[in-house]
């Protein structure tokens, strides 16, 4: 553990004495909330569980939303809470709230620590848990008066965990089942999650792709695992995947999902998901097996051991010339494409790429610009794309970028980020400021809710009820005010040389970019619609 | 596809439920699940106040609520909208305030699949609900709701969450809103014992050093008039709780302040002497008892409050009696005689004099006076809100409130960027009052977004920003416990707020010298425009007087 | 001190998990908790078995009372009441200690409810302390396995309902 995020506050001031005394960073954020995001980008970034700490009662209650998000996104974070004293606890105390009861449902496990002696083996656990089998949250709840007692700090020479099982080997049968599927296959796709960057398989995902000539298609969580240049790559599945994909997605005989859950964004109706297809599921969670789709060759294991095992099996080559040529053809007739004119967001992300090379590490916040973030800038290297996934929490992008951009120092980290999601976490440029941290931020600043109201047109009668986002600031002048660059753009001509000096300035920098207002992010299949039923752009639904 | 729905759906069944309950404003943040809400709501007389952050919807509620004395109302859309409110129903229930929450679900047959924004928060706010419903059936929606602000209003009023997937907010209902709410297991009382009632009377009879120890419940019930009545009956000394601030006015001359850790001097002093102290809607919480085996140590305690587990939870009650402050005092009244406590009040007195309540050393300005001078200069009659931290034990020390529902501030929870929110809250239930904010640099950012809340809405708030680069109560407890090391508390990426300000098209000033408080203060007063002010202090201020853990109220560190 | 709460509940969903929740946020101590539908299919009655001072019980009633979904507290641990467990308990049993094995189960008036080749399921239900016997005399053998649940009690009589911990503070 080299950083730590957080706020001091009464119940956790002891810990924070000894903090001060230790080798570990503390990066003070401005909102705890901020301090969870920006843990868990640093978790994200760099494969090392994320470390927040906060004070009881509302410091706690602060963190939830960034717990939760963990926890959607199965990232490897340890929230340490201080908490009224043993004594004072149940009875309403100043700034008491029962944290390992509200975390309950968002945690992986929990902890409150009555007795001093068991510190030591519990933060052992804590870790342990938290970054083994499927990653995620998980809390220490700290009374304060336990943190003043004496006790020997030794780490338990074993922990003794008889509930939790997280080393599993893939199953031989099944693996060669899934082998013996693989070659016999014509249209076999691989379906590549979250779990492919979280047990580093992108290296088995490429070999098994290239040996066995199988197309790719990733969830959002997958972003990153396998080059979207490719030319095996077909694209993002899903509610605002591509065209080829979706549709690819339809035809598949054979469907290799590797850490994948089949969420709701992803499967759309979910009886009518890869209809032609046997699925193969990879993941470490079992849990996840059968839970939404069945699986009929389930190997639960880690996503890059599964794969290994797989690869062994399959020595040969394999050749799928007709279904990859049907892939292409897909692409080809449906690009992702939007009307030029105007001051195109998807325009400003394509220019973002070639600025950057495609070798930023991306960190978008909630909402139409996170959808043409993933959609416009094509990633090829795993652990650059910090996005809340699972829960979609609007205020994620700054603070998972200043996570990002402790973990990674000389790497360029940017934000994309709509006015809404912006202002969620605005309070975070101070930190920015503060610890002069290198993160571009840019805006697609549309003045709405975007998402919603393009909801709001496609389903609710162009009613866009309360959609608008009145009384924003100039977030530039708000940049300069914490004395952070800026530069507005209001015409498609500014946006190369704003970038341009954005990337250029050594530390912060903020790019407000008033988009088209009405853009939509296309395509779309409408929720619980089957996927090859797409809105493709164009006027209206 | 459409999902507005004509028809009367859920949704709408929802909004017709609000009209009835004379619902006029609802905080709140449009998202995929909540829209049919949304989409009703935009056919109807009420007004929507689009926050920043969910978090700030309740914030406001509360504000809205605190102030008004009616229920509060927020939307939120599922998973991170709904988990963003979590503080902010956490602070409504510490302080027992009125909110009825409606959040958006994932639709029911994908509850529990871990969908998209999909997140248990029936099951989250279990801890810090009065009570919460995950609605499964369309046509339970119109009772539920009835419920829901019945039992946020009634008793010990509280948040209560309403979670409605979307499927259930789009299905047809038929079933129509209630007149009534029938609930086996919630029946609060009102009246008190009359048995009990006597032996108060009797008890408040044979008291020679009496006090009467005011809490937030007073004002819940709105007895604040029953109150002056029976302290000018029986000349009986009043203080007060942080809650419980506005509920005796402070220019009376009964009036001793506040109690507690940060208590005035002569408030925790005449606690310690007094023969007899009555609660009347307080929870002897532990920042106002200090150490409990030395509170109150010559008093029997008689303890009014309508949460019968409020009594005796915390300290030992001589003389419980449960109900409604209003109800109780207004029995009460006719069975007391009028007294005049001549010595004891001779005593108060002199503990005024020996003990008065003063700043210590500081910075060239002073917070504590700056706020006198608020005071004077608003009458004690302008809306306070704070956040948390040294500036609220200053406003609340020095400010001198007047009239109830003046003080709206985070009390049990302690949240920091309450203050803001509740502000907006509060300026749209009193648009008559000028409504200040009194915040530190802190607090402040926590919730700065809403700015742009109370610029859309055009709100002539008024914002006391104390600015010392610093998390400093904090700092203050490092100063006092921690050998002086100060840690982690420095805020050196601080912005320009001024310059914050200007950009929400605010009005904003700066306080760096004391002669220029006076004309900066009567310059905010004066406009009706969003304005902030600044207010340069030094981080080296020290909350004055201070209990020190573990000791009695009149073991009081005093600057010297 | 062990009391012992009768408790009828909504029968609703998560009424379980407030209950259960109230307990450990207030830091109190459940020793053991049944809970089943009554005559009333709307109702649950939970047997709540707490330890803890009288304070500490005052509190629990007092609390659980503010749950909008807790119908009524009764504390029946003075009231005459019948009390009882089940167990069900897997114990080694080869065939020459079988015979033993039945009078044990004859003397507590257990039963037998499942055989196999070298063990036996035996099922006993009865107060606390006749619970403890039978698993005592039977732990030479051998337990493989114990299943216990938790209490359920009702009064005696014809009285349906113990005094109310209600908790109004006044007292009658």
């Amino acid at each position: 553990m080299d950083t730590v995020f957080g706020i001091p506050g009464g119940s956790v001031l002891p810990l924070y004495h000894e903090l001060a005394v230790a080798s570990i960073r503390h990066i003070l954020t401005r909102h705890e909330q901020a301090a969870a995001h920006a843990a868990d980008g640093y978790a994200r970034a760099s494969g090392k569980p994320g470390v927040c700490i906060a004070t009881s009662g509302p410091g706690a209650t602060n963190l939830v939303t960034g717990i939760a998000n963990a926890y959607m996104d199965s990232i490897p974070l340890v929230a340490i809470t201080g908490q009224v004293s043993v004594a004072m606890i149940g009875r309403d105390s100043f700034q008491e709230a029962d944290i390992t009861g509200i975390t309950l449902p968002v945690t992986k496990a929990n902890y409150l620590v009555k007795n001093v002696h068991d510190l030591a083996a519990t933060i052992h656990e804590a870790f342990y848990i938290a970054t083994t089998g499927r990653p995620g949250p998980v809390l220490i709840d700290i009374p304060k008066d336990i943190t003043t007692q004496r006790a020997l700090f030794r780490y338990p020479p074993k922990l003794h965990l008889p509930g939790y099982r997280c080393k599993v080997q893939p199953h031989a049968l099944q693996v060669a089942q899934a082998a013996a599927a693989i070659g016999a296959a014509e249209k076999p796709l691989l379906f590549i999650g979250g779990g492919v960057i979280t047990s580093g398989a992108h290296e088995e995902v490429r070999q098994l792709a290239e040996g066995q000539d199988i197309p790719v298609v990733m969830s959002m969580m997958g972003k990153g695992g396998f080059p979207e240049t490719h030319p095996l790559f077909a694209g993002m599945v899903g509610m605002h995947g591509t065209a080829a994909a979706n549709y690819a997605m339809c035809e598949t005989d054979l469907l290799i999902g590797v850490g994948v859950r089949f969420d709701d964004r992803v499967t759309g109706k979910v009886e009518a998901f890869a209809p032609k297809a046997k699925i193969i599921h990879i993941d470490i969670d079992a849990a996840e097996i059968g839970k939404v789709v069945q699986a009929h060759i389930p190997i639960v294991s880690d996503a890059r051991q599964g794969l290994a095992a797989i690869l062994e099996k399959l020595p040969g080559k394999g050749e799928h010339q007709a279904w990859r040529q049907q892939i292409r053809r897909w692409q080809e007739e449906n690009p992702l494409r939007y009307e030029k004119g105007g001051l195109k967001p998807q325009y400003v992300l394509e220019e973002l790429y070639n600025l950057t090379k495609g070798q930023a590490i991306i960190c978008t916040d909630v909402g139409q610009h996170q959808m043409w973030a993933v959609q416009y800038y094509p990633l090829s290297r795993p652990r650059t794309f910090l996005s809340s996934c699972g829960l979609g929490t609007m205020g994620f992008g700054v603070p998972a970028a200043m996570g990002a951009a402790v973990a990674r120092p000389g790497e360029t980290v940017v934000v994309i980020t709509g006015d809404g999601s912006f202002q969620m976490n605005i309070q975070e440029l101070a930190t920015i400021s503060h610890y002069q941290l290198p993160v571009k931020i840019i805006i697609m600043n549309n003045g709405y809710l975007g998402m919603v109201r393009q909801w709001q047109e496609f389903f609710f009668d162009r009613r866009y009820a309360y959609s608008e986002m009145l009384g924003n600031p100039d977030f530039v002048k708000v940049a300069e005010a914490y004395r952070i660059p800026g530069r507005l753009v209001n015409e498609s001509r500014e946006v190369v040389p704003a970038l341009e000096e954005a990337l250029a300035a050594e530390g912060p920098f903020l790019v407000d970019v008033r988009i088209d207002r009405e853009e939509n992010v296309y395509p779309m299949v409408p929720p619980g619609g089957t996927l090859n039923k797409m809105v493709t752009g164009g006027k209206g639904a | 596809m459409a999902q507005g729905n004509s028809g009367r759906t859920g949704a709408r069944a929802v909004i017709e439920a609000l009209l009835d309950e004379g619902v006029e404003l609802v905080f709140g943040y449009p998202g995929g699940a909540v829209l049919p809400l949304y989409h009703e709501l935009a056919r109807t007389p009420i007004r929507h106040i689009l926050v920043r952050q969910e978090q700030n919807a309740v914030h406001a509620a509360s504000g809205y609520a605190r102030t008004s004395g009616r229920t509060g109302v927020c939307f939120a859309t599922s998973g991170p909208g709904a988990t963003n409110l979590v503080t902010g129903i956490a602070t409504a229930y510490m302080d027992s305030v009125p909110v009825v929450i409606f959040t958006g679900q994932v639709p029911t047959r994908m509850v529990g699949s871990d969908a998209f924004q999909e997140t248990d928060i029936t099951g989250i706010t279990i801890p810090i609900t009065k009570h919460n419903y995950l609605v499964k059936d369309v046509e339970e929606l119109p009772r539920i709701v009835k419920e829901a602000f019945y039992i946020a209003s009634t008793g010990r009023p509280g948040p209560v969450l309403v979670d409605i997937p979307k499927d259930v907010a789009l299905a047809p209902c038929r079933a129509p809103v209630p007149d009534r709410v029938e609930l086996r297991g919630y029946k609060p009382t009102y009246q008190g014992h009359p048995g009990q009632l006597r032996a108060l009377a009797r008890s408040l009879g044979e008291a020679e050093r009496p006090l009467i120890f005011a809490g937030g419940g007073v004002q819940v019930s709105r007895a604040e008039d029953y109150l002056r009545q029976i302290v000018e009956k029986l000349q009986i000394p009043v203080v007060t709780s942080l809650t419980g601030l506005g509920s005796f006015p402070e220019d009376n001359p009964l009036s001793l302040g506040m109690v507690g850790l940060h208590g005035k001097p002569c408030a925790n002093h005449a606690l310690m002497e007094c023969d007899f102290l009555m609660g009347l809607g307080v929870r002897f919480d532990d920042r106002v008892t200090g150490a409990l085996e030395k509170f109150a140590p010559r008093a029997r305690i008689a303890h009014v409050d309508i949460d019968p587990a409020e009594i005796g939870k915390n300290v030992r009650v001589d003389l419980p009696l449960v109900g409604d402050i209003s109800c109780i005092l207004k029995e009460l009244l006719p069975l007391v005689e009028p007294a005049g406590h001549g010595p004891w009040l001779k005593r108060i007195k002199e503990l005024r004099n020996l003990y008065p309540l003063t700043y210590g050393r500081g910075g060239e300005v002073r917070p504590q006076w700056v706020i006198e001078r608020l005071g004077e200069m608003t009458r004690g009659q302008a809306i306070i809100t704070t956040d948390v931290g040294q500036h609220q034990m200053w406003a609340a020390l020095f400010y001198g409130f007047t009239e109830p529902r003046t003080f709206i501030s985070s009390c049990g929870l302690g949240t920091m960027g309450y203050g803001l929110p509740a502000a907006v809250g509060a300026v749209l239930a009193r648009p008559d009052k000028q409504v200040w904010l009194i915040t530190g640099d802190g607090s402040f950012q926590m919730s700065m977004a809403e700015l742009g809340t109370a610029r859309e809405q055009g709100l002539p708030l008024k914002i006391l920003l104390f600015n010392n680069h610093s998390l400093a109560m904090v700092r203050q407890l490092q100063h006092f416990y921690y050998e002086r090391q100060y840690t982690a508390i420095e805020f050196t990426g601080n912005p320009d707020f001024v310059r914050l300000a200007e950009c929400y098209g605010a009005e904003g000033l700066r306080i760096s010298k004391q002669e220029e408080v006076v004309p900066v203060l009567a310059r905010a007063m004066g406009n009706d425009r969003l304005t902030l002010i600044e207010c340069l202090i030094s981080p080296e201020e020290i909350v004055y007087p201070m209990v020190p853990e573990g000791a009695a109220l009149d073991e009081m560190i005093l600057p010297e | 001190m062990k009391r012992t709460l009768s408790v009828l509940v909504e029968n609703r969903p998560g009424v379980l998990s407030r209950v259960a929740g109230l307990f450990s946020r207030r830091g109190y101590n459940i020793d053991s908790l049944a809970v089943g539908r009554t005559e009333n299919p709307a109702i649950s009655r939970m047997t709540i078995v707490v330890d803890g001072d009288e304070q500490i019980i005052e509190q629990v009633g007092k609390q659980l009372n503010k749950l909008i979904d807790v119908i009524k507290i009764s504390d029946i641990t003075n009231d005459p009441y019948v009390g009882r467990e089940l167990i069900l308990i897997k114990v080694n049993a080869d065939p020459s200690v079988r015979g033993e094995i039945m009078q044990i189960v004859d003397i507590f008036r257990a039963r037998i409810v499942d055989i196999a080749r070298n063990s036996l399921i035996i099922e006993a239900t009865g107060d606390a302390d006749k619970i403890d016997a039978i698993e005592n005399s039977l732990r030479p053998f051998g337990i493989r396995e114990v299943v216990r649940t938790g209490k359920i009690a009702m009064l005696r009589g014809a009285k349906t309902r113990g005094m109310e911990a209600s908790g109004n503070g006044t007292g009658e």
